[in-house]
């Protein structure tokens, strides 16, 4: 029995950086795949197996460039940017409750440290683009903030909804009170909120353009600012940039699933509940990938249209009529 | 201007963005120097002529017959239109009578390479706009074009199978078959397109109102083609001025009067329909006999001063030779499509923001060598 928190722990960290590089590569040939296939095309199919040896190939010629500072950069910040993107995302991780057992920490304030850790990765992607010394980086920086201001709000106003319903911060206490059947779950509670559905669908918005998805991926716009913020990047700062967008889906998607999907509860009731968690989630990153490839981009100030003037009123309407369910019920 | 809820502050604080030579929306080497004011355009200036290829100069240092393939290579989309110009004004020059089998197969082959090179465009344009999936469903109509034309002339893209009296050689065997196969299997795909593309909100929300070009602005750049169509005025080469067989046909003239990108997208998948009209209807009147007139072996033209038009993809290519009796030209002029097409976007451009100037460029159909020529 010598230290078996720590040891508890250890291992935990260990496993979620496991699992959020496994992801992280592994999406990229998930998406390279699924693009093909909605694409009518085969995807990559050479290195090993179907292709299941690319990430790793990518990787390696990824670690074996030069990161090149440009001149006229700000070399502190250059380089500090994508170290700042990867780490938040591995800790919001650890907060994640993958099943009953496989909880890195259940803190009472979850969902907030959640936010704040996911948060992170707009202040990386401004820095990125604004330390590079490059037109289009910068203008990129300028559209990341104001995107994910204007998003943050009804994302920001969905969860309180959602604390409110439940009564709590804490990710696994959320889960558990969607228990039982499916009808349990929060995004049919339509006894306590009747357009709990719509909110869904808000905060799915939301999360794809929290974490710049098409077809909300202003920052890196390739037919305008040719890779917006990461223009300069080279090497494996560019690969952190690129891991880090698919672990930030998966914290996304992975709280869609926490707080509308009932988490870890089966819908039939077999199987442990960590599969079909796992099952969730990735329907919901399969749905992330589909809209990339079947939609265009949208156009800026039709994404801050629909975020300051339908989103947030319905938002607002919605937050106010689960308070007045609520207080009723 | 009540495009958008904020306005451009002025000329305060600018900084000039340079679009290009290298830049995915380019879609090849063109320069564009922006004065940017954040996100709006204040100001455009246009630097062609990365890819000048001394073309027109190549026409009169050569025989009249030996520039005819250059002329495939001026805009690589619609080859078959451009060596149709070419040849033609030759015939104009000489008199020379084109049998009306080989006619009926140019005009065919001409809609094939009108559609491919739409379907490219097509593609293009949603690249632009951030869709990537459509660009791979065209190519893949597109490589069917490709290959029954691969299959006539043994060339995918640079295609020089007409001549000077007619054209290189009869059809291959199965050509006719083939291209009926293609016209039927290509109507519910341009469907498909349709609900695909045309009706999303996104699209049409990108498109609809923005990048207005109207008749005036056309008129005074000298735009064509789908960019005049689109401002409402009907004005088409194979109508206007009738060459070929056209005139026996019986198709529409695209026209749409809204002006604005969604206009000329528009018109363009309506001509796409049209070419499969006017391939249809070629296809069944096909004559027989020869597909080669009475060429004198070598080319001489008369003293004079000639041109001849086609309707290109891109609009009205238009050749104009000189000649003074000697073998090779004294002149030799190409009034190319895209040119005046550009010229315009300095203009269009001014007040955009950054995303709507690149779908608005997207939507002038672009062909950077046909620019520089």
């Amino acid at each position: 029995m010598i230290a078996a928190e720590p040891l508890r722990l250890l291992v935990f960290v260990a496993g979620v950086a496991a699992f959020v590089g496994l992801n992280a590569a592994y999406l990229v040939w998930v998406e390279r795949k699924g693009a093909g296939r909605f694409q009518r095309r085969a995807g990559p199919t050479e290195v090993g197996y179907a292709g299941l040896l690319q990430p790793i190939a990518d990787a390696g010629k990824l670690l074996s460039k030069q990161m090149i500072v440009p001149p006229g950069a700000d070399r502190f910040l250059f380089r500090l940017a994508p170290i700042l993107m990867m780490p938040p995302a591995i800790m919001a991780f650890a907060i994640l409750p993958f099943s009953e057992y496989l909880v890195g920490i259940d803190l009472n304030v979850g969902l907030i440290a959640l936010f704040a850790f996911s948060s992170f990765n707009v202040i990386a992607v401004m820095l990125a683009g604004w330390s590079s010394r490059n037109k289009y980086g910068i203008i990129s920086a300028a559209r990341v903030v104001s995107q994910n201001v204007a998003y943050e709000i009804p994302m920001m106003l969905v969860i309180i909804t959602m604390i409110m319903l439940a009564g709590t911060l804490s990710l696994p206490e959320i889960v558990n009170q969607q228990a039982g059947a499916f009808w349990n779950w929060n995004v049919f509670a339509l006894a306590s909120n009747p357009l709990m559905p719509v909110t869904f669908v808000i905060f799915f918005v939301c999360m794809l353009s929290e974490t710049n998805r098409a077809p909300f991926d202003m920052a890196e716009a390739e037919s305008e600012l040719v890779a917006g913020a990461y223009t300069e990047y080279a090497g494996m700062g560019f690969g952190v940039f690129f891991m880090a967008e698919y672990a930030n889906i998966v914290i996304g998607c992975a709280l869609a699933v926490v707080l509308f999907l009932g988490g870890w509860h089966s819908p039939v009731g077999v199987l442990p509940g960590v599969f079909w968690f796992l099952v969730k989630l990735y329907i919901m990153v399969f749905v992330v990938i589909w809209v990339r490839w079947t939609f265009p981009r949208t156009q800026f100030y039709g994404l801050l249209n629909l975020s300051w003037k339908i989103l947030i009123p319905i938002c607002i309407f919605t937050l106010m009529l689960s308070a007045v369910m609520i207080k009723l019920v | 201007m009540e495009l958008y809820p904020v306005q451009s502050t002025g000329p305060q604080e600018t900084f000039v963005l340079n679009l290009g030579p290298q830049h995915p929306a380019t879609h090849g080497v063109l320069r564009v120097k922006l004065t940017m004011d954040g996100e709006f355009i204040n100001e455009a200036v246009i630097v062609a002529g990365y890819v000048h290829r001394e073309h027109e100069k190549m026409g009169e240092n050569r025989p009249w017959d030996q520039f005819l393939p250059n002329t495939g290579r001026i805009d690589y989309l619609s080859a078959m239109m451009y060596t149709h110009a070419y040849v033609g004004v030759i015939e104009r020059a000489c008199g020379i009578e084109v049998p009306p089998r080989a006619e009926y197969i140019r005009v065919i082959t001409s809609e094939l390479n009108r559609i491919s090179s739409h379907l490219v465009w097509w593609g293009a344009f949603l690249l632009d706009l951030g869709g990537m999936t459509p660009l791979l469903y065209a190519f893949d109509d597109r490589e069917k074009i490709l290959d029954i034309l691969e299959a006539l002339t043994g060339a995918r893209l640079t295609y020089c199978y007409y001549r000077v009296g007619g054209l290189a050689e009869d059809l291959n065997e199965g050509f006719v078959e083939d291209v009926r196969e293609f016209v039927k299997e290509f109507r519910p795909r341009l469907k498909m397109f349709r609900r695909l593309v045309s009706e999303n909100i996104i699209f049409r929300k990108r498109v609809e109102g923005i990048g207005i070009i109207d008749a005036e602005m056309c008129r005074k750049y000298g735009a064509t083609g789908p960019m005049i169509r689109g401002a409402g005025i009907p004005y088409d080469v194979r109508r206007a001025e009738p060459y070929s067989v056209y005139p026996e046909l019986d198709f529409d003239v695209a026209v749409d009067p809204a002006a604005d990108s969604m206009a000329r997208y528009k018109v363009r998948m309506e001509e796409m329909e049209q070419s499969l009209r006017i391939i249809e209807q070629c296809l069944d009147r096909l004559p027989d006999g020869p597909v080669m007139g009475k060429v004198p072996r070598k080319l001489k033209l008369p003293e004079g001063d000639f041109c001849y038009a086609t309707e290109a993809a891109r609009g009205r290519f238009e050749v104009r030779v000189v000649s003074t009796g000697k073998p090779v030209a004294h002149r030799v002029r190409l009034r190319t499509p895209c040119f005046g097409n550009l010229s315009l976007f300095e203009e269009a451009a001014r007040g955009l923001m950054l995303a709507d100037g690149i779908a608005m460029m997207g939507s002038l159909d672009l062909v950077i060598p046909d620019i520089d020529r």
